[in-house]
């Protein structure tokens, strides 16, 4: 029974990813077609973080906020992204030991 | 950046992109480990075996929907109803699959098919912003590097997850849930940095979700703010390519 629930969940999330590799050639985009397209990876970002950062912590949303604000430093200074996360993944270990 | 590889054999000009890709997917790594761990233990406790937890993590290959089925089979929700929602869930990967292998119009069928079934969210906010490999020699192997080092190091870390359970201590593993948030900051400041509009497009999208999210579950409030935001970039990216 898991078995076919897992086949099924395998099938039904290799559908929605893998019909744009298809399509894509067969379809010639208009220019704001293309700007809306190249605009999905900002736009996808934003969505990915926000609100769910606040759920790091269930109930305490001001703890994601911490990591959230410690993580824009660190990138804004031109950080390495693996040093971005190891930073926000310290500061919420030391915040969380004081509150 | 452009580099001449015109004098290079093809061998090293493959080496050089899947030694990139490699750096370039590593920070996926350190953000997936922890997180499929704490899948690995998750899924184990809710009456998965080793073999099943790890066979989900090889065939869907979807974290948050990973762990969505393991909690729907721990309560024992119906087949269809976890198939259902996990497609719902999932279904935001379309969108970033369209914008990928939009920008991926130079390379094969052969090698775009592979590519979309490795594209999450984590890969796909990687790649997408290195789009200009797509258009050098060998540039299929940079994006196959990145997604191969995400793919194997979420599928290890479930086994591990399963496999030795709860090694991390919990305030620890508490911690580590902000590393993916924190790498897709990582990603996104840089680009702001660049152009200031990109950060808008990524506000109007968090503001979207904000809002659809009071009426519908996480995956259609995703999708939303992540096609509704980039909706404002045909706006904001005007002046750039035309």
């Amino acid at each position: 029974m898991i078995f076919m629930i897992i086949i099924g969940m395998s099938i039904v999330t290799m559908i929605p990813r893998i019909i744009p590799a298809f399509i894509v050639d067969k379809l010639q985009f208009r220019d704001w077609v293309n700007r809306w397209l190249n605009a999905i990876p900002y736009a996808a970002l934003g969505a990915l973080i926000f609100p769910g950062i606040l759920t790091v912590k269930p109930d305490q949303p001001e703890i994601g906020l911490i990591g959230a604000g410690v993580a824009v430093g660190l990138a804004y200074i031109g950080l390495n992204v693996i040093l971005v996360v190891a930073g926000a993944i310290l500061s919420i270990f030391i915040v969380s030991i004081y509150i | 950046m452009v580099t001449n590889t015109a004098g290079k054999e093809p061998s090293s000009q493959a080496k050089l992109m899947i030694k990139k890709g490699l750096a370039t997917g590593f920070p996926i790594v350190l953000g997936y480990l922890p997180v499929a761990i704490t899948y690995g233990v998750l899924a184990k406790q809710s009456g998965l075996s080793l073999v099943e937890l790890t066979l989900m993590s090889i065939l869907v290959f979807a974290g948050a929907s990973q762990f969505m089925g393991a909690n729907m089979i721990a309560v024992g929700a119906g087949t269809v109803e976890i198939i259902i929602a996990t497609f719902v869930l999932n279904f935001r990967h379309f969108v970033m699959s369209l914008s990928f292998m939009n920008s991926l119009r130079d390379i094969g069928i052969n090698w775009k098919l592979p590519l979309s079934l490795g594209l999450t969210d984590e890969t796909f906010a990687v790649s997408a912003l290195h789009t200009k490999e797509a258009k050098m020699e060998k540039g299929p192997l940079f994006y196959l590097s990145i997604f191969l080092t995400a793919y194997f190091s979420w599928v290890f870390g479930s086994f591990l997850g399963g496999l030795i359970g709860e090694v991390i201590p919990e305030r620890l593993s508490d911690s580590m849930g902000i590393a993916l948030y924190a790498m897709f900051i990582g990603l996104l400041i840089p680009s702001v940095k660049r152009e200031l509009k990109v950060g808008l497009i990524a506000l109007i999208a968090m503001l979207i979700n904000v809002l659809c999210s009071q009426f519908m579950t996480d995956g259609w409030s995703i999708v939303l703010g992540t096609i509704i935001g980039g909706l404002s970039g045909v706006y904001f990216l005007k002046e750039d390519k035309s």
